[in-house]
This record gives structure tokens, C-alpha cells and sequence, in this order.
């Protein structure tokens, strides 16, 4: 049993990282025309923006969270709001945001299989990484019935002690996950299986968020 | 290095400079993302190819070629210049011929030999019992349910990838099998348009010719041939160059769409108008040209001939009679029949019918003349007061030599001569003479303009003493008068006073009939005949097949042609009549035929005239509903003309007027061992049984198993997708598989049984034992084949490509190896000579073969039948060859040896020397050329110290260097050999370029103008642009007719008991294809009956196919019909519906497009759409929905049989039966059940109609 969870949560973590970092570079440098969105706005745009700006904003909030959340040590929060405080704003701003991307994902689904034109040009990546995506936020949301088990913020600490662990290079991060349960087990699992998954698919759009779109001036020009 | 990489600059010092006020700022980012652009047109070579479908167009283009593969094209730009007052040719092409590299690797190329699966299965079992190939394929054909299953299923896919080894074994023995049980006139191959892809084509009519088999016809067979053309001027088609529209000051564009089906060189036609040119279009429908025009006229479909004798009315009225112009008079009296004399038959209720032209004969003595007095024409001379005798008629073209040419000159003394026109003021006699008049004719879906059937007016005539007694003859001049209802004051019936009279043939006359207002009649006709006195003849029409495909298409073509020689315009820069459908003119034609037809050696080839073939082996005449009396003229005799259309064919055939192939009911390889066996000669044998009875022609009992066409070959054409007119006749009776026919035959239908044929209450079904065709893309010709062979595209192969509307030669190159298994056809057809001369060892050795032939225009032969018509079968002349029957030929055929003679260039070139159009000349000279250019064999047999003909490069060499226009040497050598039968000196116009030689790699260079050579009627000069007859007019070279001028007056007797020896109108016959089945298989959609029109279409003809995904994604996915909306308003159609179209030929399942483009009472569906994409099945066969021609079925016409006679005598391509199919009714409805009999479950069911 320690072995298995060594496996998910010990290592498969690093390969999961692993394939993530260096699928992206490999397709970044050898198949740039890939490198894209694949957005099917132009084939059908009924109830897109709808869907789609739902999605984004849930999924773009809910990744910071998480990035934060976990990430942060429990040291740096400690003076300004107490565990529980941090679970309980986590569980209602992690829920609507939550659910807000559950619903964008839901009718994103439905247009993906349901529009003829959309279904028609979709790879069959396109189809499971949104299925994927649907399943994790659906999962995401599963565990907060639990969590309200629990209003301590113990498996909170937990879960940021792996996450800490994992980015620190402790060879214990699995350890810390023993006990924690099956829900938040299968939502990590399904959450590093996404890294996995994601040089495959139209995900690596992420890595290239215009971003810089926000700073930029009005005209670009090139130096001579 | 890396992408990546490159984009981690953290560490380094970067200064992002902004500037106007930080609105814009610079960066220094990877510029490598332009390479994708720049890559994006990158190529490794570029190549010049064009593209061969059947387009005039011959435009050059750029295959460009990157990483080995072939990627696009683009239009080429470096045409030689024409002169400083013209434009010049380029850019020529279209966006048909730019999509065409999509072919080469789309999931429709074909890839590997294929074969029938069952058909294979069959053939390996077979080889397994049989070491021997042919008895192998015997063991196949001769056990009828073997045969039956694989016929059966064609049509209907299930082919499998086979090997060149095997496929090639397969068509070799059958064909020796074929051969040696049959004869090897069964043995059949079908291309078209050779000056398309000139060594493709000869590739397989090379391979044919040396075995014996027969080659059919294909412009007759398309009905692009205008029978009116070789009537009136004793020339295939000639034409201007579309540069020579740019010469024109008034053009007609009638009935052609030049923008639409001429897009490379319409340019001319935009152009000419910034001259000031006045453009006129008369279609119709609102077609693309009718834009680019100054005037619309839309008559009725189908009655352009109303039309046009109305414009001749007005002509001839203002002048040539009211205000004579000299220059229309002078004309006409030089270059027409107009002067010449026609004698008048006493008809029982005292007037007169026009007879035959007066002949020499007919005189005492015959004027002088020894030499064929019979065929040597008379006029009556103003300067001697006396008849004499011409120059110039045919009876001096042949039999001796110099007096063969259009001088003003009489033959017997050489004096100088005004022939006279009209007989008005110099008449002994004024009579009445019947003119036939059809334009009364009854017709359900045309109006009529009812007058008597026989028009009379009073006409002057002279009176002559004959060796037949005296006779009344008047000139063409006169008749001609009178036929277009101009009176001269002498009277008759229906004299017009004023164009508002309705009298036959005034502008007022034509308004019901055509529905064209008669003041836009009165007004064009005075500006063409206006422009051309003034401008010496620069008034054109240019005209479209659209016109030629109606049953009476000789009436609507001779009714402009007749416009223009009125006018003087023909020969004329700028003038005359521009037909520009399919025959592409194939430019160095006199060096093509020796490789095409195995000329070097042996001598006939066996052709055959595609129409009679499949009019009579696909049992088409088994329906035959249209009586001969419906079309007979009113003064014939009616009694005489019995039977059924196939019995005036079968006749032809037997007097030696028309080809036949099969021949006759036995092997001719037999016949001739019979002869030996019996001690006589094979000709006098085979006349002998003949005449007993024991041996008949195979076209008198075509369903007798001895007879059938056993295997056929189609290659460079989609036979059965799109030309084969009475589609489902030729799947049911020449395949044997399923149909969607719906017809009764004579049988079932109790209708008049012919005469002459044979006939069996079931006719023979599955005739064709194996049909191999070769193509590059999986056609609807492929799909009923037995076995299919991959061959190159366009961009793939080497070969030559000529037009008629410019006069550059063009190569195809082979931008690449062809891809996959892919073969040249040549090389295709080589490696089946190989094979066959292999497999047919033990079977077929050198053996003797007898061959027909009609007697052909441009022979002596032409003169076979000066004076009425003989059947010898009937017992009213004896049977001789060549004269009453056709010539017998015996070929020895060296079967073993067939490689190696199809791969050398044989000896009879240098012992026979080669020629073309009538003229031959020596031609050792360019044979040893070729020996030096291609080498010679070296090793022993046939074909050592043979000049080599490996790659289709040495074939094209030999075309090259044999041909006057393309090697100077032999363009002098040509025109001197025609100047001793006219007596004049022609050389001086290829002289100036003896010495020029073009070859394969100069026109791989650059496009090259060809050289003038006699086998054409125009000049290739720096001075003036190609236009036909010019060398007629100006260099007094006669028209190859009966009277070495242009025609008017056709005196052979069917053209007059058919009442076409001069111009009429005519309506469209009546098929009766839709009354029986129109209401008989209801689907609750209302029905319609509307003509049925096939045009040339936008997204798919001339220089690519209907399957290509790019056009089909700019049109509308798959096959469509037109209809006009007050048509689709009558039976609740919309526009999109899926309608389905039929009648009892068949049925056809399309969608439409509803436009008020089309005329109300037609449908237009565009030629050639293939029934492979977006075809669901028809409702009423409960097969799969057609093609085009599903819905059409051949209607021949006995005028087009006639041989033997002068310009009305068979020429391959040339002359002969057409397949005319405008005359077709069909009925639309709305579908109900779109079924795509494919079980996976697509199928709806569309609302009913509104």
C-alpha cells in the first residue's frame, strides 16, 4: 500500500513534471504550428462567449488558488488569518469560483459533442482533455463536503506539506498523504494526470497567455 | 537553436526602446517564424505542362515540384510576342486547370493496377487448371455464369490491386483469344481529342493498329462535329485564332460562352471592344457571355435556325438585291456555288423540284472535258454568253492535275470567265419550284408558324439540251433567293411585301417561333452584313456546340454559316465562323497518323465511327421511336424511304459509305484462309459470298455472339461518366449490369422492326467481355471497368498538346516520375505489346486480314457515287469494292512481332512517303533524321536499323519531324505537292521557314508557333492571325466539295428528300421519352416536362474534372440541374431541393438551382458531372441516379451516312453520324425519399412540394 502510494504521490509527481516541462519545450521547438488554442469560435459561436468566459474565469481563479494555496508555507499566512480561516476562504472562493468553471465546462462539453460543425473538426485529444477537465473540476468540488468535515484546516496542512515537500525535493512527500482521503487521493491523481496530458493537447496554449498583451505599447517595431 | 532557447534572453541586457511618447516600442524577437511564410513558395524545380481533359485552351503553366512532390501551378508568361497591333496570348488559364494538382495525391488517384475482384478470382483459378493464358481467359468467357458474375457486378466497386505482370497477361490473352476466335475487329478502343495529349492517345491507337482492332471516333461520337461544316466547305472544323477575334469589328457569340468555357483566351473578346467592336450575344439562357455584350437575343432553345434565315432574309434582301454590294457580289460569285447550275425535276402537279448540280456530263461530249465529266460542275459565263465549265470542281482534283484551283477561268481553253449569278434578266422560262417548309411542323413544347408543307415560288430558269433530252436548270444563286422568301418581282406563294409580313422566312415570320422582337432581328442583320461591306468581311460569330447538338444542327449551323458567306466574311481576318468545341486541332496531325495508326506499318488502319458503333452495339436502335417520315422532306417520294434509322446505317455501311466495325459476321483472319483454301483472291471471295448471302456485315445482326465488340479499351476519357449518350443503354446491353432503364423496345412496344437487321425478342445483354480502362483518378468510366491501369497525370508524362485557338505547339513534361504504380500511357500500352507479343505465340502468327473501307473524303474515292444511289444488295448494281460497296484491303499482321514494330518506326514511310488531305510527299529524309535523333535498333528481328521509338520523347520526335508544321523542310515539300494539283505555286509560304525545326525540348522551352502547311486552310504568318478558308480566298485553293467552293446547295439525293439541300428551319424532333412515363410512377411531387439542355460548365470541364474538391467546394457539392423559377413555381420546387429527373431512358437524382437565369420550358444539368459524388438513388429506377446522359439516347440522321459523294464522304473524325441530344425532353419532380442505398442510415425524407 506504501509502495502504491509512494508511486502516485512520490514519483509519479516528478514524472508527471518531468513530461509536462520537457514535452512542452520538445513541442514548442519542433512543432510550432501546433502551438495554438484551437479554438472552434468561428465554427460556432452561439453560447460560446458564455461558456467559454465562465470556464476561463473559474479555471484561471481556481489554478491560482491552488498555486497559492498550496504553496504558500504556513508560516507566511499564520499572522494574518488562522487555518481555519484559510480553509473556510478557500471552500467559498474555491467553491463559486468552482463552480462558476464547472458550469463554463459543462456547456463547453455539450457544444463540443453536441454542435455538428464543433464535433466534426474535433480531435479526439480536444474531446478527452475536456472530459478530463470536466471530471477534475467535478472532483475539485466533491471534496468540499468533505472538507466541511473537517473545518480544523489539518488536511489542508497536509496537502500544502506534500505540495511543499514535492517542490523542495523532500524524498517524504508521500508520506504526508497517507491519511488523507480517497477523494482529494483521486483529485491529485487525476490533477498530475493533467500534467501529463498536457503537451499532448490544445493545453499548451496556456503557456503562451498573452499576458504581455497588458504592457505592451500601441505599435511594435523591430530594432534595427 | 531552439525555440525555446532562443526566448530566454533574461540574463542578457535588453532595451526595449520605446518611442513617440511610449505609444510604440521596438523588440528584437526571432524573425525564424517567417521562414514558414517564405517556405510556403520555396520549390526545387518548375516544369511546363498543361492540362488535357478536352480544352482548347493549351495555356501554359508552371508544375512546381518540392521535395519530389508536386505542389501547384501557376500560369506561365513567356509566349512569343504577337505583332505590335495585338495583344498577346497570355496569361492563359483558368481556375479549373489551377486547381488541377490536387489530383496527383488526393484519396480519388488511382495507384495500382486493379482488376474486378471476381474477375481476378476467376483468372487465378483459371491459371491455376491452364498453363496457357488464352485458354485460360477461354475457359473464363466461353462458361456463360462464370462470365455472368463478374459482368454483372460492374459498376458497383470491388476492385483489387493486381500487378503490371498480371493485368498485362490478362489483357494480353484476351485479346489474343479475342483475335483468334472473333477476329480482331472485336477488339475496340475508344479515345478522344488526340491533339489534347497526341502520344498518349497514339500510344493506344498504335497498340490497336498493329493488332487490327478498331478505333472509334470521338467528335462525331460527342457531337461537337458540325456535319454542316464538311457539307459547305469540305473541312473537318476550321476555325480563326482567338487573336483573331481582336481583327473583328461586329462580333455574334452564338450559343458559345466564351467567358465560362473559353476563360484563356476571352481576354480577346473584352478587349476588341475598346476598339469599338460591337459584340452581340444570342443565347438562350442569360448566360456569362451575354455580360460582356452590347445586345442580348434570347431565342427559344432549340430555334436558332428561324433565326437565322430571318437575319438571311434581311441580308439578301438589302444587299444583294435592293442595294447590291460589289464587293458581297464579287464575293459570292468567286467562292460559292452560287453561279452554278442546278437542273429542276418535273414534279406530277406542275411544278418543279431542285434537282442535282448540272454536270459536264450532261452535255454533248461533256463540254470538252474527258476527265471526270461527271463530278465537274457548270455555269453560265456573261463574257462568252455560254455554259462552260469551271476550274476548280472536284472532278479535277483527282485523275489529272493543274486545273484544281478557284481561278476565274474555264477549264477547256484556260479563258477567263464572269460567272453569272442570276438568271433574271437572261431567262428562257419562269417556273414554279417547291421549296420544303418545315417551320409549320406540329410539336408540343414549340410554337409553329403554320404555312403549306411546300412553299412555291417562281423562279427564272434556262433551258438546256442534255444527252438526257432538255432539261430546266437554274443557278443556286436564285434558289437561294427564293428559299429565304426574297421575291424578285416574278410571284410564287406567301410573297412578302414588307419584313412586318408574315411570310416564311421575314424578321415578322421568326417573332412566334423564336420569340426575338423583329426590330432587334432587322437591326443586327443590317449591322453584320453592313460592317462586312464596309470592312471587306470583319464580321464574326462565334459559335458554341450548344447549337450543333440538336438533330437538325446542320440547319442552325449552315443558317450563320450561310450569314456569313452571303457576306463575304469567311477567309477573311477578323471574319467568318469560330466553332470552338472539342476538336482542338491536332496542328501536326500528317505526323501523328503514322505513329497513331501504325501508318509506317501497314496501311488501313480500321477505324470506326463512334455513334453507328454505339448506336448499333448498344442496341440503342432496339428503340428506335422516330419514324423516318418525320423527318423526310415533303417532296420526297415517301414510298421509297422504308425502314427503320438503323436500316439507313446498316445500308451506308453496306455501300461503302460509312465504316464498320465489328465488320463483318465472320473473322476476317478466317476469310482470308477461306479465300486461299478456295483458290481466289480475299477480295473476290469475300464479294462472292457477299453477294450469295453465306456472309453478311456484322452491323445486320449485331446481337449474334460472332458479332460482339469482345474487348474494349477507354483511355484519356470518362466514356461512360460523361460522353456516352444513352448511358443506361450502353450499362445494360454492352455491359450486362444493373441499369436504371425504363424504355420499351420495338418488341415489347409492337413498333416497326427494322429491315435490314436482325431481329431477336431479347437482345444480347453483357456484350463486352472485358473493358480496361486507364486512368489517373477512380472515374465513373473506372468503376464499370474490368480492370483499371494507374496512369500519369498531366504533370507526370512527356507528350504534345496543340489548340485551334492559338497557334503555339505545347508539351506536357513529367514534372515528376509517376507517383505510386502509376504508368505513362505509353509506357502502358508498350508493356501490353510486350506481353501480347509473348502470349499470343502459338495462336496468332503472321496472318492475313481483311479490312474494309468506306471510301473516304480526300481520295479518289470521294467519287465513287456520282449519280444516284445503288444498293448492290437490293440487285441494283453489282457489288465492287470501292465503288458500290466498300474497298476490301488485305493486311498482313506480324503478331509475335508487335513489340518490336510498335517500338520502331516501320518502312513504309520510306517506300510510300507521307502525306495527309489528299497530297502525299517523300519523306526519307526526316525517317533517317530520326534514326540519327532517336538511334536505331540494334538488335536482330523487325526491328533492327529501325529507328528507336522507346519513350513517348521518340514519339514525340516522330511527330515532330514528319509533320509540315513543325518542320519547314516538310511544309515546302507539302505546299509544292498540292501546287501540282491546283497549278499554282504555293511554296512561298513556308519557304521563309525551311529551314526552322521545332523539338520536343524547344517547345519544353517555350511554347513554339507552328508553320503553315497545306493540311490546313489558314496561315501561320507574322503578317496575319490564323483564320480558316483564308488560303481558299487568297491563295484560290479550292474547298474540297463538289464544286471546289463554298456550298449553299447540298444536291445529293437523301440531302433533298431529307429537304436539307438548302438552309431551313427546322424544329426539334420529337423523341417521345416522356409521354409514357411522365404521371406513371407517382411519388404525390407534381411533374413537369422540360428540354433538356447539357452545357459546359464552370467548376469542372476542359481542363479538370466534377469530382475535384476545390471546384466542388465552389459550387454546390455535387450534381445539380438548372431550372427557371417560374418552371420550379409551377411543381413547388425551391432552390437546393433534391429533384429527381427522368424519362424512359432513365433517371437521374440531382439537386437544383433555382434562377431566373433560364429560360421558362428547359433544365440545363452541366455536362460531365460525375454520378460517383453526392448521388443518392433515383426514385423511379430504384438504382443509383446518373449521369447527364442517363436520360438521353442517340437519334442518328440518315444525311450524315451519305459516302462516296465528294465532301460528303467519311473521314475518321471527320464526317459521319452524330450523337445530337438536345432534342431530349425530361420530366423534373420534387424527391421524396433521398436514399443513399449505402445501409448506413443517412437516408430523410424531404416535405412534399408546395
Amino acid at each position: 500500500m506504501s509502495y502504491i502510494n509512494d508511486l502516485l504521490f512520490g514519483v509519479y509527481p516528478y514524472i508527471a513534471g518531468a513530461i509536462f516541462l520537457i514535452g512542452s519545450w520538445i513541442r514548442y521547438d519542433r512543432e510550432q504550428y501546433t502551438w495554438r488554442a484551437s479554438s472552434s469560435q468561428m465554427l460556432s459561436s452561439k453560447g460560446f462567449r458564455m461558456a467559454s468566459n465562465l470556464f476561463h474565469v473559474g479555471v484561471l481563479f481556481i489554478f491560482f488558488g491552488h498555486l497559492v494555496g498550496l504553496l504558500t508555507p504556513h508560516a507566511v499566512y499564520e499572522p494574518f488569518i488562522s487555518t481555519g480561516g484559510k480553509q473556510l476562504l478557500a471552500i467559498i472562493s474555491g467553491g463559486i469560483a468552482g463552480v462558476v468553471c464547472w458550469v463554463g465546462c459543462f456547456l463547453l462539453l455539450k457544444r463540443r459533442l453536441g454542435d455538428k460543425r464543433v464535433r466534426a473538426t474535433s480531435t479526439k485529444a480536444d474531446i478527452f482533455i475536456l472530459i478530463l477537465l470536466f471530471v477534475q473540476v467535478t472532483l475539485g468540488l466533491l471534496t468540499i463536503p468533505f472538507s466541511m468535515g473537517h473545518l480544523d484546516g489539518s488536511v489542508m496542512l497536509l496537502l500544502a506539506g506534500w505540495a511543499q515537500s514535492l517542490v523542495t525535493l523532500q524524498a517524504d512527500a508521500a508520506s504526508h498523504l497517507v491519511n488523507v482521503g480517497f477523494i482529494y487521493k483521486l483529485h491529485i491523481f487525476v490533477g498530475l494526470t493533467m500534467f501529463v496530458v498536457f503537451p499532448f493537447t490544445r493545453m499548451v496554449h496556456i503557456w503562451s497567455a498573452p499576458v504581455k498583451y497588458f504592457a505592451r505599447g500601441y505599435q511594435i517595431v523591430r530594432q534595427r | 537553436m531552439s525555440h525555446l532557447l532562443d526566448r530566454l534572453k533574461y540574463l542578457k541586457k535588453q532595451k526595449p526602446e520605446s518611442f513617440s511618447g511610449g505609444h510604440g516600442q521596438t523588440t528584437d524577437e526571432s524573425r525564424d517564424w517567417e521562414d514558414g511564410y517564405r517556405q510556403r513558395w520555396q520549390h526545387d524545380k518548375v516544369v511546363r505542362s498543361t492540362h488535357g481533359v478536352n480544352c482548347t485552351g493549351s495555356c501554359s503553366w508552371k508544375i512546381y515540384v518540392k521535395n519530389g512532390l508536386i505542389t501547384w501551378e501557376t500560369q506561365q508568361t513567356d509566349y512569343p510576342r504577337t505583332r505590335p497591333d495585338l495583344p498577346n496570348h497570355e496569361p492563359r488559364g483558368c481556375p479549373r486547370g489551377a486547381s488541377y494538382s490536387w489530383y496527383i495525391y488526393s484519396a480519388n488517384r488511382l495507384k495500382y493496377p486493379t482488376v474486378r475482384k471476381r474477375l481476378l478470382k476467376l483468372w487465378r483459378e483459371a491459371k491455376a487448371r491452364n498453363s496457357d493464358p488464352v485458354a485460360a481467359w477461354a475457359s473464363i468467357v466461353e462458361d456463360d455464369a462464370r462470365a455472368k458474375s463478374y459482368k454483372s457486378v460492374r459498376g458497383q466497386g470491388g476492385f483489387v490491386r493486381s500487378s503490371w505482370d498480371e493485368v498485362n497477361e490478362i489483357i494480353a490473352a484476351s485479346n489474343t483469344y479475342t483475335i483468334k476466335e472473333h477476329g480482331p475487329d472485336r477488339v475496340i478502343g475508344f479515345s478522344p481529342i488526340p491533339a489534347m495529349s497526341m502520344v498518349s492517345y497514339a500510344a493506344g491507337a498504335r497498340y490497336l493498329s498493329l493488332i487490327g482492332g478498331a478505333c472509334l471516333s470521338f467528335y462525331d461520337w460527342y457531337c461537337d462535329l458540325p456535319p454542316a461544316s464538311p457539307m459547305t466547305w469540305g473541312e473537318q472544323t476550321d476555325v480563326p485564332e482567338s487573336a483573331d477575334w481582336y481583327n473583328s469589328n461586329y462580333i455574334i457569340a452564338w450559343g458559345s460562352n466564351v467567358p465560362q468555357t473559353r476563360t484563356p483566351d476571352a481576354h480577346f473578346f473584352t478587349e476588341v471592344r475598346y476598339k469599338g467592336t460591337k459584340t452581340v450575344g444570342i443565347t438562350p439562357d442569360y448566360s456569362e457571355v451575354a455580360k460582356l455584350c452590347d445586345l442580348w437575343l434570347n431565342p427559344k432553345q432549340g430555334t436558332d435556325a428561324a433565326l437565322s434565315m430571318a437575319f438571311g432574309h434581311v441580308i439578301l434582301k438589302e444587299f444583294h438585291v435592293d442595294n447590291p454590294s460589289q464587293y458581297f457580289t464579287d464575293y459570292v460569285r468567286k467562292t460559292t456555288d452560287m453561279p452554278f447550275l442546278v437542273e429542276l425535276e418535273a414534279r406530277e402537279d406542275g411544278s418543279y423540284a431542285a434537282g442535282r448540280f448540272t454536270r459536264a456530263s450532261d452535255f454533248d461530249a461533256g463540254l470538252g472535258q474527258d476527265n471526270n465529266p461527271e463530278w465537274k460542275t457548270v455555269a453560265f459565263d456573261e463574257q462568252s454568253n455560254s455554259f462552260v465549265v469551271p476550274n476548280g470542281s472536284i472532278g479535277f482534283r483527282w485523275g489529272e492535275k493543274g486545273k484544281w484551283n478557284t481561278e476565274e477561268k474555264e477549264a477547256s481553253e484556260g479563258r477567263s470567265t464572269t460567272l453569272k449569278l442570276s438568271l433574271l434578266d437572261s431567262h428562257d422560262e419562269v417556273v414554279s419550284v417547291g421549296f420544303p417548309y418545315f417551320g409549320g411542323e406540329e410539336n408540343e413544347h414549340f410554337t409553329n408558324n403554320k404555312f403549306a408543307d411546300v412553299v412555291h415560288h417562281n423562279l427564272p430558269a434556262k433551258r438546256i439540251n442534255t444527252v438526257d433530252g432538255e432539261k430546266l436548270v437554274v443557278t443556286v444563286y436564285d434558289l437561294m433567293l427564293a428559299n429565304y422568301g426574297i421575291d424578285r418581282g416574278l410571284g410564287g406563294d406567301f410573297v412578302a411585301t414588307s419584313y412586318d409580313d408574315n411570310a416564311p422566312y421575314t424578321p415578322a415570320w421568326q417573332e412566334p417561333i423564336t420569340g426575338v422582337k423583329r426590330d432587334v432581328v432587322i437591326q443586327v442583320a443590317r449591322e453584320f452584313a453592313d460592317n462586312a461591306n464596309k470592312t471587306k468581311g470583319r464580321s464574326m460569330v462565334i459559335v458554341g456546340a450548344g447549337m450543333n447538338h440538336w438533330y437538325h444542327m446542320d440547319m442552325n449551323y449552315r443558317g450563320l454559316m450561310n450569314m456569313l458567306i452571303m457576306c463575304g466574311c469567311v477567309g477573311q481576318s477578323g471574319g467568318g465562323w469560330a466553332h470552338y468545341v472539342g476538336q482542338e486541332k491536332l496542328r501536326p496531325q500528317c505526323g501523328w497518323l503514322p505513329l497513331a495508326f501504325g501508318l509506317d506499318w501497314q496501311r488501313p488502319p480500321r477505324h470506326m465511327n463512334g455513334t453507328s458503333f454505339f448506336y448499333n452495339h448498344s442496341s440503342q436502335w432496339r428503340y428506335e421511336k422516330l419514324d423516318v417520315d418525320e423527318i423526310l422532306s415533303p417532296l420526297a417520294d415517301k414510298s421509297k424511304w422504308t425502314g427503320s434509322l438503323i436500316d439507313y446505317n446498316v445500308r451506308a455501311e453496306r455501300m461503302g459509305w460509312l465504316p464498320s466495325a465489328p465488320q463483318l459476321g465472320t473473322n476476317p483472319l478466317e476469310l482470308t484462309k477461306a479465300a486461299e483454301a478456295a483458290g481466289k483472291s480475299p477480295q473476290d471471295y469475300t464479294v462472292e459470298q457477299l453477294k450469295s448471302g453465306a456472309l453478311s456485315f456484322a452491323c445486320e445482326d449485331p446481337d449474334n455472339p460472332k458479332n460482339f465488340p469482345r474487348n474494349m479499351f477507354v483511355w484519356r476519357s470518362n466514356l461512360l461518366g460523361s460522353s456516352g449518350k444513352g448511358h443506361e443503354y450502353l450499362l445494360k446491353y454492352l455491359l450486362g449490369t444493373n441499369h436504371g432503364l425504363m424504355n420499351k423496345d420495338l418488341g415489347e412496344d409492337n413498333g416497326k422492326k427494322p429491315e435490314e437487321v436482325i431481329w431477336n425478342d431479347k437482345g444480347a445483354e453483357g456484350k463486352v467481355d472485358l473493358l480496361v480502362t486507364l486512368d489517373f483518378r477512380m472515374s465513373t468510366t473506372c468503376l464499370y471497368s474490368d480492370i483499371v491501369l494507374p496512369t500519369a497525370t498531366w504533370y507526370e508524362k512527356d507528350d504534345l498538346n496543340t489548340s485551334d485557338m492559338h497557334p503555339f505547339i505545347h508539351p506536357l513534361s513529367a514534372a515528376t516520375d509517376p507517383a505510386w504504380e502509376a504508368r505513362s500511357d505509353w509506357d502502358i500500352y508498350k508493356g501490353i505489346a510486350e506481353k501480347f507479343s509473348e502470349v499470343c505465340v502459338g495462336h496468332l502468327g503472321v496472318e492475313k486480314d481483311i479490312v474494309t473501307v468506306p471510301m473516304q473524303h480526300d481520295t479518289p474515292g470521294e467519287l465513287a457515287q456520282p449519280m444516284g444511289v445503288l444498293d448492290w444488295k437490293k440487285g441494283e448494281c453489282e457489288p465492287v469494292p470501292g465503288k458500290s460497296m466498300p474497298n476490301l484491303a488485305v493486311v498482313e499482321r506480324d503478331y509475335p512481332n508487335t513489340y518490336k514494330r510498335f517500338t520502331s518506326v516501320g518502312p513504309l514511310l520510306e517506300s510510300l512517303g507521307n502525306g495527309g488531305k489528299g497530297i502525299t510527299w517523300d519523306t526519307k529524309e526526316e525517317v533517317d533524321f530520326l534514326k540519327k535523333l532517336n538511334w536505331t535498333h540494334t538488335e536482330e528481328g523487325a526491328s533492327e536499323g529501325r529507328a528507336k521509338l522507346e519513350t513517348a520523347i521518340d514519339a514525340a520526335e516522330m511527330i515532330l519531324s514528319l509533320a509540315p508544321e513543325t518542320n519547314g523542310t516538310v511544309a515546302v515539300k507539302a505546299w509544292e505537292a498540292l501546287g501540282e494539283y491546283t497549278g499554282l505555286d504555293h511554296s512561298h509560304l513556308a519557304k521563309p521557314k525551311e529551314e526552322e525545326k521545332i523539338r520536343f525540348r524547344d517547345v519544353q522551352a517555350q511554347p513554339r508557333k507552328i508553320i503553315s502547311s497545306p493540311t490546313w486552310s489558314g496561315l501561320e504568318d507574322e503578317h496575319v492571325s490564323y483564320n480558316a478558308c483564308y488560303t481558299n480566298v487568297h491563295e484560290l485553293i479550292p474547298w474540297r466539295t463538289v464544286t471546289g467552293r463554298q456550298q449553299f446547295y447540298q444536291d445529293h439525293e437523301w440531302m433533298r428528300d431529307f429537304g436539307e439541300s438548302l438552309m431551313s428551319y427546322r424544329p426539334p424532333i420529337n423523341t417521345k421519352s416522356v409521354n409514357p412515363i411522365m404521371n406513371a410512377k407517382p411519388n404525390g411531387n407534381p411533374e413537369i416536362a422540360l428540354n433538356w439542355i447539357t452545357p459546359h460548365q464552370k467548376w469542372g470541364i476542359h481542363s479538370t474534372y466534377s469530382d475535384n474538391l476545390i471546384m466542388l467546394t465552389l459550387s454546390r457539392g455535387g450534381p445539380i440541374i438548372w431550372m427557371s423559377e417560374v418552371d420550379a413555381a409551377k411543381v413547388g420546387i425551391e432552390d437546393n431541393d433534391w429533384v429527381e429527373i427522368f424519362n424512359t431512358n432513365g433517371a437521374i437524382a440531382a439537386r437544383v438551382v433555382v434562377s431566373q437565369r433560364v429560360n421558362e420550358g428547359m433544365t440545363m444539368m452541366y455536362h460531365a458531372q460525375e454520378r460517383i459524388v453526392n448521388v443518392p438513388g433515383a426514385e423511379t429506377t430504384g438504382t443509383r441516379g446518373g449521369i447527364h446522359n442517363s436520360v438521353t439516347r442517340v437519334c442518328p440522321k440518315p444525311t450524315h451516312m451519305i459516302g462516296g459523294y465528294a465532301q460528303q464522304s467519311y473521314g475518321f473524325n471527320y464526317y459521319g453520324t452524330v450523337g445530337s441530344n438536345r432534342d431530349e425532353f425530361v420530366v423534373v419532380r420534387k424527391m421524396k425519399n433521398i436514399d443513399w442505398l449505402d445501409g448506413e442510415d443517412n437516408n430523410t425524407v424531404q416535405e412534399a412540394a408546395k
